[in-house]
């Protein structure tokens, strides 16, 4: 039997390839690395970010971008996530830094692990075809399970880390079956010819079942209600830099997949599903927001806003149209920027041994570290949804696409979710400047990596909150690029 | 000129915070440098100001978010212009408090007071809607912070409950500010933030009554409208001096303007059909504020239900919509806002020297300090609307307004003049006149020159706006003509508001083209 090698388009897969190639580097280069210098480990993988996110920023615009037989494009939407990715994955490293050594975890493999994660990420965003994502997303999900787990003194990392294994096994056999159920009713994984087929032939009761499915896989990796139920435990289980990249990164590739298959592939019989995800959105953002206001753990706090949040993002999806698409991206940035900066702030005040995790851990932080206090202040507000901050413009713009698109319910709904989101965001700033005392004695002095990457959080908050036209036209743009 | 008003206080609280936090005296002066100097160059508004026009004057545009075709765009005209001065006049009084007022975290309080400055000039002078929102909402924090960590014991509880009022209304004001929008892309195929275009949409009935309702939510809340006034007293009494002052002197007319400026020009039919309620709950509102009033024993408690009494006359005036009740709330809100930042400052000062509000605790201070019952006399006689003194000015207005518009409103609103009356003169009576029944109270020392610098702009200007009204009222007339034609659309507006109307087409046509 003759093998012809496919002839690739090489360049499509070179964000990909340098993540993979940095995340082996790292992997071997642990095996002879003395335990002091383990941190070099980090700053490689840092280099390989970097080298990642400007290769992608240069390949902008590049028109020939779709290689393996039409099942991988490298267009700007998949551009714009891998330069969210890299953002993600470069502030949790930086973080990492200084945690793993508070945290005192060991092993050379979290470097390499994060890469991994990354590079499934960059698959799912850039794939076009159903089998690819599911690779792509499976790559990124045992990366991340090992992750969840690889704080061994503690039980609590052990708990998450088979909660999220197994729940998130379970979700990928849903997300099997539908793409199974898509490929009987539309004859091909092929996202381009399923298109095709769905815009002339309507839908089929197997396609629904089909499409009811992915719902249900991508709802438990974006952790939308009422598929949450693993998310408080597994974030607050795992390492908070862990929790972070979780939170943001997880996230964001799932909505990459998620919005180019449904926004995009399945955009001609969206009435057939937008029906649902409206429930769904406005279930995650009520349900997120209320159970949120009686936490007292401020990692389990930012748990549940996660699911919030998801139900923001999910109103952009079910608003649809290029405004809805270009919110679910810009918000995207505006979520992982703020969300990275409150992980960043939890990470600072922890100390050996003392995670420093609890509301009453954070009374009068804000006059005594001012700047940390500052920078949280500024987290949180953005958080809540306050002018001129980036949470502010992104809801704004994801409200904007549901009023335009017909969806107002949907719209007053996020807006009172707001409101109860201002409760728990606010009492930590409560905390941190109108009680006194806390637990904390005395600050670490700030490792300048971990500042470094609280700092670029926090002025990503604020800059992209008072001129949000840069970021708003990119993300519109890279909607738009997916035809 | 109108964005360094909005930005010098912002610049400077940022400078603040680069100074040592130790050197109370520079930062200080710093603070009342930059905001005097507002002032100052606010005071080029009045003076420059066109009164021939309705349109807006000063103004400034650039594009912000393209996207979105959002505006920075600034500007003042007769209804604005002064609520600006009332806020960049009372403002560097407030800091002048601070020198006895705040001993803690002074760099702190005054980096959030002159954030504060920033929103409330900039929502005033905001012409684009979104800019407004941005404005409206980034004022909300700074209070927060002023009562929440300045305040008195339940400072925490009454911050969070005015934080959560508010934001309940203004997110719902948000979504329907978005519908504006998108329904300004479906009859004109662009989205616009802009209030002068806004101004011209065609809204459906069904669909104004909505949008009031989340707008006047949202500024019923902030007025306060009874019945959604239960944060005020919370948050008056919680809140240190400085930030009743400008909770009383400023905030609360945020409320009544927006309902002038948005909620009553663009939904007209809904603001006729609103009038009966609104005004019915701000009958109630003057009567049981006053009623309420009566019986305090706190002194800041007493004004705070004093000030939902005067909201509600301004109420009044407002959806009496005639000109008189319009000139007349306008003339109100600075009035209050002037009287009532002074009872706020007279009360801090007898607190500051005997850390108590208690009615009862006072008493026979007439003899001990002069200059402070003095003071206290003209700010009580201007809040009851005595006539020569600015109180008096606004509440005849509305008064003839109301009466024209619905006698019996009018009729059951003067029993509020009465009340009004008798609450303040037995305050008075309790504190200053009579035996001095505290021994503590002897050694009282009277104003110093630096509360004395406080109160004489203030006395003044209560006798200048109460004797000589007419360079406020006509700098008002041609706005409040101009809105008054808006909201009375179906009805024929008369012939010179109408050419007003038309007169600020070409200033937003021209700055269109030039994009």
């Amino acid at each position: 039997m003759d093998m012809t090698l496919p002839a690739v388009n090489w360049l499509s897969v070179l964000p990909t390839l340098l993540l993979s190639a940095t995340g082996m580097l790292a992997l071997f280069w642990d095996i002879w690395i003395k335990d002091d210098e383990r941190s070099l480990l980090g700053w490689l993988s840092l280099t390989g970010i970097a080298v990642t996110a400007l290769c992608s920023w240069l390949l902008w615009g590049q028109n020939d971008v779709v290689s393996f037989s039409g099942m991988f494009a490298l267009d700007a939407y998949a551009l714009f996530f891998n330069l969210v990715f890299c953002l993600v994955a470069g502030l949790t490293v930086l973080m990492s830094l200084s945690y793993l050594e508070t945290a005192e975890i060991r092993h050379g493999e979290y470097y390499a692990l994060i890469l991994f994660a990354t590079v499934g990420m960059t698959v799912m965003a850039a794939a076009t075809d159903l089998i690819f994502i599911f690779l792509g997303l499976e790559t990124m999900s045992i990366a991340v399970y090992v992750l969840a787990g690889i704080w061994r003194q503690h039980l609590t990392s052990h708990e998450a880390a088979l909660k999220y294994f197994l729940l998130g096994a379970f979700a990928s056999g849903f997300l099997l079956y539908g793409i199974a159920l898509i490929y009987g009713a539309t004859g091909s994984v092929q996202l381009g010819p399923i298109a095709e087929h769905v815009g002339t032939q309507g839908s089929s009761p197997l396609l629904l079942l089909g499409m009811g499915l992915l719902i249900v896989g991508f709802g438990f990796k974006v952790a939308a209600v009422p598929f949450h139920v693993w998310t408080p435990d597994v974030y607050q289980g795992s390492p908070t830099t862990v929790t972070a990249f979780m939170a943001v990164g997880v996230k964001a590739a799932a909505f990459a997949a998620f919005a180019r298959i449904f926004l995009h592939t399945l955009g001609a019989v969206h009435a057939d599903w937008q029906g649902i995800l409206w429930v769904v959105a406005a279930l995650t953002m009520t349900v997120g927001n209320v159970t949120a206001l009686v936490q007292h753990n401020i990692k389990r706090m930012l748990a549940y806003s996660s699911i919030a949040h998801a139900g923001y993002l999910l109103v952009a999806m079910v608003a649809g149209s290029d405004v809805g698409g270009a919110a679910l991206l810009y918000y995207l940035v505006a979520y992982g920027l703020m969300n990275l900066g409150a992980f960043g702030v939890m990470v600072a005040v922890g100390r050996r041994g003392e995670p420093h995790e609890e509301l009453d851990d954070y009374a009068g932080l804000g006059f005594r570290y001012p700047a940390l206090g500052m920078a949280m202040t500024v987290f949180m507000l953005s958080l809540t949804g306050v002018p001129p901050l980036v949470g502010f413009t992104g809801k704004f713009y994801i409200f904007s696409a549901a009023v335009q698109a017909g969806y107002l319910w949907l719209a007053v709904i996020g807006a009172l979710n707001s409101v109860v989101s201002a409760y728990y965001y606010i009492r930590v700033v409560v905390n941190m400047y109108m009680r006194e005392g806390g637990a904390i004695v005395e600050l670490p002095s700030l490792r300048s990596a971990l500042g470094v990457a609280i700092l670029i959080a926090a002025i990503g908050t604020v800059l992209m909150g008072v001129f949000p036209s840069a970021s708003m036209s990119l993300a519109g743009a890279s909607f738009l690029s997916l035809g | 000129m109108v964005s360094l008003i909005v930005f010098i206080p912002l610049l400077t609280a940022f400078f603040l915070l680069t100074l040592n936090k130790n050197a109370g005296e520079l930062i200080r002066r710093t603070a009342f440098g930059a905001s005097l100097l507002t002032f100052f160059i606010s005071l080029g508004l009045f003076t420059g100001f066109d009164s021939e026009t309705a349109a807006f004057q000063f103004v400034e545009r650039y594009a912000w978010i393209r996207e979105f075709r959002i505006e920075y765009s600034v500007g003042v005209d007769g209804i604005s212009l002064f609520l600006v001065l009332l806020t960049t006049f009372l403002s560097p009084l407030v800091i002048l408090s601070t020198w006895s007022s705040v001993k803690h975290r002074v760099r702190e309080y005054l980096f959030f007071f002159l954030i504060l400055e920033t929103g409330m000039i900039g929502t005033f002078v905001a012409v684009d809607v979104f800019l407004f929102y941005v404005f409206w909402e980034v004022m909300l924090i700074p209070m927060y912070f002023l009562i929440g960590v300045w305040g008195g014991e339940r400072r925490i509880y009454a911050a969070l409950k005015f934080l959560l009022y508010t934001m309940v209304g203004s997110l719902l004001m948000l979504v329907a500010i978005l519908y504006l929008a998108s329904l300004h892309h479906t009859q004109y195929g662009t989205l616009t933030f802009d209030l002068l275009r806004l101004y011209t949409l065609e809204i459906p009935v069904n669909a104004q009554m909505w949008l009031f309702a989340a707008f006047a939510l949202s500024f019923a809340i902030k007025v306060p409208l009874f019945p959604f006034h239960t944060w005020l007293p919370d948050a008056h009494v919680e809140a240190p001096t400085g930030g009743s002052v400008i909770l009383a002197g400023v905030l609360l007319k945020m409320g009544t303007y927006g309902f002038l400026r948005f909620a009553l020009p663009l939904f007209p039919d809904a603001a006729h059909a609103a009038a009966p309620l609104i005004m019915a709950l701000s009958v109630v509102g003057i009567v049981y504020g006053a009623l309420v009033a009566l019986v305090q024993p706190d002194m800041k408690k007493l004004i705070a239900y004093s000030s939902v009494s005067h909201l509600g006359f301004v109420m009044l005036g407002l959806f009496a919509f005639n000109i008189q009740g319009v000139e007349g709330a306008l003339y109100q809100m600075l009035g209050h806002g002037l009287s009532t930042g002074a009872l706020f400052l007279l009360v801090g000062v007898v607190y500051e020297r005997r850390h108590t509000r208690l009615i009862s605790e006072y008493g026979g201070l007439w003899k001990q300090l002069p200059l402070f019952a003095s003071v206290f006399l003209i700010t009580m006689l201007s809040s009851i609307g005595l006539p020569g003194l600015n109180g008096f000015v606004g509440e005849f207005l509305i008064l003839l307004g109301t009466f024209q518009a619905n006698t019996l409103v009018g009729a059951v609103a003067v029993s509020g003049v009465v009340l009004g009356a008798v609450y303040m003169l037995r305050l008075y009576q309790r504190v200053v006149f009579g035996p001095l029944m505290q021994p503590e109270n002897a050694n009282l020392t009277d104003l110093s020159r630096r509360e004395l610098a406080i109160f004489v702009p203030l006395i003044a200007l209560m006798l200048l706006m109460g004797l000589y009204p007419k360079p406020f009222l006509s700098r008002m007339e041609k706005s409040v003509e101009a809105t008054l034609a808006r909201i009375h659309k179906e009805a024929a507006p008369s012939t010179h508001a109408m050419a007003d109307l038309t007169r600020s087409r070409p200033v937003l046509s021209e700055s269109v083209t030039s994009e």
